[in-house]
């Protein structure tokens, strides 16, 4: 799980992925795109998966959706720093209403990952966690060692929503795999395994 | 300023939502929108959902579909140069989509910065694969909303209601 890195942090973000989803339950799991998509789906593929593999900025608020129709069900989005950059405005919108079932786990590597590690804004001095805290999201860690991660995993799980965690991690893009692309396949998988429903 | 809101409509189209088993609606402030977001805000059976920018809306109501609830997204026509991009996703995964969207730079605006936006709407939403309904008549609103929300719920697909600015009336700062 550790990794030399441009940005010196030693947690590597598939093995990162892998090891969050492990404890996932019957947690639905809403990507970023980019790297987001590829850990994950590497980690298997799953029903419960909805891979949003082509629009910057929409993560928190589709996880936000289907979190207010699932209550009973934990909602992950799992993301990258430019993703979430891109819908920072979302942030605000969850300190408002204030999801109990919702955790937002940002895979921090400071840089565009899929377009040839340009340093995103997190790698020049902002904090996620503090926008978070200060958008009204209370329960918000960083996380950048192997301990600290173990500690934080059944939170991501079990605490009352909204959860935010940074987790840091190198820079070093993971192999991309053959995760599902077609929209219309994936989403109504998805909404299948949502809502026992096949249509 | 004092806006004269012809809204004989509100009231009926809330009904046509409520019927269409929407939960969530999310919206950015316009004054034509008024009384159907307080309606929306009021309802105990519905969520209400305030954004920041109009294109968090159309993320939002994917998520809705995907957990089995209805939802519309409300704004005024400058929103919608907000939410190309993300209505490409709504797009390629199919996602039923019904937004109600209050006209400006059209019928006697007052302020030239409204018109560029509000002349391209219909083409935009039509580029990007938007069924695009209009509504100019108070007297048509409701039932155009109900045939915009079958189209979406039942046959799947994007649909706006562009409800003119001739139908919603027109502010006037001068008082």
């Amino acid at each position: 799980m550790e990794n030399k890195s441009k940005t010196g942090f030693m947690l590597e973000r598939r093995a990162v992925v892998h090891r969050i989803l492990r404890d996932r339950g019957e947690a639905a799991v809403v990507t970023g795109i980019g790297n987001a998509v590829h850990d994950v789906a590497s980690a298997g593929d799953n029903e419960k998966n909805m891979y949003l593999a082509g629009v910057m900025g929409g993560a928190v608020m589709v996880a936000f959706g289907i979190a207010l129709g699932q209550l009973e069900r934990r909602v992950l989005v799992i993301t990258g720093d430019g993703e979430l950059l891109a819908g920072i405005g979302s942030l605000a919108i969850i300190g408002v209403e204030k999801p109990k079932n919702l955790s937002i786990i940002v895979i921090d590597n400071e840089a565009y990952g899929a377009t040839g590690n340009q340093q995103t804004h997190t790698g020049r001095g902002v904090d996620l966690v503090g926008i978070a805290k200060a958008s009204g999201i209370s329960n918000a860690s960083l996380i950048t060692n192997p301990l600290e991660l173990e500690k934080g995993i059944p939170s991501f799980f079990q605490d009352p929503g909204p959860y935010f965690s940074v987790v840091k991690v190198g820079t070093k893009s993971s192999p991309r795999i053959n995760a599902p692309k077609d929209g219309t396949y994936v989403s109504r998988r998805f909404r299948a395994a949502m809502t026992g429903k096949n249509f | 300023m004092v806006q004269t809101i012809r809204d004989n409509w509100s009231s009926e189209v809330f009904y046509v939502l409520k019927e269409a088993k929407v939960k969530q609606i999310a919206y950015v402030p316009d004054a034509g929108h008024t009384n159907l977001i307080k309606k929306a805000v009021s309802d105990n059976e519905v969520r209400a959902i305030a954004l920041t920018s109009e294109q968090e809306g159309v993320a939002l109501l994917a998520g809705a579909w995907l957990g089995g609830e209805g939802g519309a997204l409300l704004m005024q026509s400058s929103g919608v140069g907000n939410v190309i991009n993300m209505l490409g996703m709504a797009n390629e995964c199919r996602f039923p989509l019904l937004m109600l969207i209050t006209m400006r730079g059209e019928w006697a605006e007052f302020n030239p910065w409204q018109v560029p936006m509000g002349q391209a709407t219909e083409n935009v939403l039509s580029a990007i694969g938007v069924i695009v309904h209009r509504a100019n008549d108070t007297s048509k609103i409701s039932e155009t909303v109900k045939a915009a929300a079958n189209l979406a719920f039942e046959a799947g697909r994007m649909v706006a209601v562009l409800i003119g600015q001739r139908a919603v009336g027109v502010k006037d700062w001068s008082k």
